[in-house]
């Protein structure tokens, strides 16, 4: 995407107009997109977002209905999975269940006919990196989840593949080791020569890995580049929504001068994101921590709510509360008891502002 | 110990239990059990015989020769209904406008009453009239089921596997359609051939289904009555004369109700040991 010198370009996975049908529905709407090597991808959506069906086209376990995607500069569309040395992990813990792990992690070297003392060494390395050491012997169905998923992963790891996809790996886990896992593995793929791609719903755990995110939505691509990037400056709205947990607030906003008219009447101070604008329709967003029951930042906006429920986890207070018929939700720090049903008054950052045009394009 | 709550409540929660199995297997089979170790001449009169009976029917060599038959015809109907059905299984649509249509086909033996199989069959194979009678002997071979224990037993056998194999198949299909996706995707993706996903991926998920199918047809085949009774009546001569059809043989036919009573019990005894072997070997196979 950004500036790829010759060289570069012939190890990259280049995605180019990538359109997947299936009957009368379109899944993949026009994908273009190219990873770079030893990168560490992200895909972002909701289900259904399309994620699945684009990793399965990468794989090629899955033909795309138009489009070609090239691998180190080569054509492999119609390319089988067999062939194309890539490992796969999915959200259900995948394993050949009379295999013990050392059989599991081993299966993929089997096939390819390696000795049994190459595969004893490559097994023996795989199993270190994801703790598996005295599980070696054990069948899958005597391991708990976190343990099983560890060895697909291994199994993944273990053949060198040049692709690896992850298709929310950590989703059926419990928290813990759902915690410790995704501590892991920016560690596991750290010093590995390959294109790591993994799908996930949750903005959280695509800013903990870091790299690249691409912000799927209904089939469509909405932006890729560095995650922070994504988040920080979304090109459009759609993309903001998406790259947002909780939900990000967003309302109409109309602009004169330096100041905004918000819901029926309201007037904000235009913060410092949006003071070079042209007078006009906005639709503006602001993140939810931006969103305090006390005053923060240098350019305020009040909003008189009514609150619908307050979640308190530990040291944070998310509430939910309806202003003139939106809704919209504040996270911050501290416990904020706001009874159900009480009026409240709520202040946005306005500095942190992000403004979208009729056309839903990020502008500030 | 000493502080463990004694809770009388509780046997008024079991008692139901208690009492349907009262009078659905206890009281039953105590009847029968009366009749084992008595004589009885009828007007209600018993004489204690022991276990006379059960000397008798172990000793017969009519009881052996029946076992034997019985045994025989569950293993050659398991050795065919299991893999047949397993085939049919794997190789029937798993999506699609097929699906339905072939559980229902599927479907539709399991639907038709024991009698009506068997005297549907007994008209498909008599010799004079029947279909599949004419068509065998057709390709020029003598077929006749009346006269020739060889051709009974093929016709029973016939019989058992198509009212039986779909048993097998809508099991298995249950246990096909409930493997993950990702399990095939996992495999491709590994470069497994097909026979690899089916020993490797598909029998381990099957294993229990198919524990389940081997318990219901070996207990079902091993209890078979009605269509024999209808198709053959236990004949030529003795050749279909199953445990079963022997057991009603002594019990209504002759009126020995002491015998048939001790054969009962010793059947029902061979059903559960057989059963409970089964079903312990399988699951230690699991375990291992």
């Amino acid at each position: 995407m950004f500036q790829i010198g010759e060289l570069v370009f012939r190890m990259a996975l280049e995605l180019r107009n990538i359109v997947k049908k299936d009957g009368g529905n379109t899944i993949i709407y026009d994908a273009s997109i190219s990873f770079e090597p030893r990168s560490f991808n992200i895909l972002l959506g909701t289900t259904l977002a399309g994620k699945t069906t684009l990793m399965q086209l990468i794989a090629g376990i899955q033909k795309p209905t138009s489009g070609k995607i090239f691998h180190k500069g080569k054509d492999v569309t119609g390319m089988a999975v067999q062939k194309r040395n890539v490992s796969m992990v999915y959200q259900q813990f995948i394993n050949y269940p009379n295999f013990s792990v050392y059989e599991n992690i081993a299966s993929p070297l089997r096939v390819a006919g390696m000795t049994n003392a190459e595969i004893g060494r490559r097994v023996g390395k795989a199993a270190e990196l994801l703790r598996l050491g005295p599980m070696l012997q054990r069948k899958p169905s005597e391991l708990s989840g976190g343990q099983q998923q560890r060895t697909a992963i291994a199994r993944a790891l273990v053949k060198d593949s040049d692709i690896i996809l992850l298709d929310e790996p950590l989703a059926n886990l419990d928290y813990k080791l759902r915690e410790e896992l995704r501590e892991e593995l920016p560690k596991i793929f750290a010093d590995r020569d390959a294109i790591v791609v993994y799908a996930t719903t949750e903005p959280s755990e695509a800013l903990l890995f870091g790299g690249n995110t691409a912000t799927m939505h209904e089939g469509r691509i909405t932006q890729f580049g560095p995650t922070s990037t994504s988040y920080r400056r979304p090109v459009d709205l759609l993309t903001a929504q998406v790259f947002s947990d909780p939900p990000i607030n967003t309302t109409k906003a109309e602009k004169r001068g330096q100041t905004l008219s918000v819901f029926s009447n309201q007037k904000w101070p235009v913060g410092e994101a949006g003071r070079k604008l042209k007078d006009g329709e906005y639709t503006i967003g602001i993140r939810p921590h931006n969103v305090a029951p006390f005053k923060h930042g240098k350019s305020i906006g009040t909003l008189n709510a009514k609150v619908i429920v307050t979640e308190i986890s530990g040291s944070e207070s998310v509430i939910h509360a309806t202003v003139d018929g939106h809704t919209w939700i504040s996270q911050s720090h501290g416990i904020h008891a706001l009874p159900i049903g009480s009026q409240a008054e709520l202040y946005a950052d306005l500095d942190q502002c992000l403004f979208f045009d009729g056309n839903n394009r990020l502008v500030s | 110990m000493s502080n463990k709550i004694v809770n009388q409540k509780a046997w008024f929660l079991v008692a139901p239990v208690f009492l349907v199995v009262a009078f659905n297997a206890l009281i039953p089979l105590m009847t029968v059990v009366n009749f084992s170790v008595q004589e009885t001449f009828g007007d209600n009169v018993f004489t204690w015989a022991g276990v006379q009976w059960f000397q008798d029917v172990l000793h017969s060599e009519r009881f052996h020769n029946a076992l034997l038959k019985q045994l025989l015809f569950s293993a050659i109907v398991l050795a065919i209904e299991i893999p047949l059905g397993l085939a049919i299984a794997l190789t029937m649509p798993r999506k699609g406008i097929w699906v339905s249509f072939c559980l229902i086909l599927m479907a539709l033996p399991l639907l038709i009453p024991w009698n009506v199989v068997g005297s549907m069959w007994n008209i498909m194979a008599l010799p004079d009239i029947g279909l599949l009678a004419k068509m065998i002997n057709g390709l020029g071979i003598d077929y006749n089921y009346t006269r020739q224990p060889v051709a009974a037993w093929f016709t029973i056998v016939l019989m058992d596997v198509w009212h039986w194999t779909s048993l097998v198949v809508l099991l298995c299909y249950a246990g096909l359609v409930s493997i993950p996706d990702a399990y095939y995707q996992a495999a491709k993706v590994d470069g497994a051939k097909p026979w690899a996903v089916f020993r490797y991926i598909q029998l381990p998920k099957l294993k229990h289904v198919l524990t389940i199918a081997v318990l219901l047809r070996f207990m079902d085949s091993f209890m078979i009555y009605t269509e024999v009774s209808v198709l053959t009546g236990g004949g030529p001569g003795n050749a279909t004369t199953f445990l079963s059809i022997d057991l009603v043989k002594i019990a209504l036919g002759q009126f020995d109700l002491g015998p048939a009573a001790a054969m009962s019990l010793i059947y029902f005894m061979i059903i559960l040991a057989m059963s409970w072997l089964f079903y312990t070997l399988m699951m230690k196979n699991e375990e291992s």
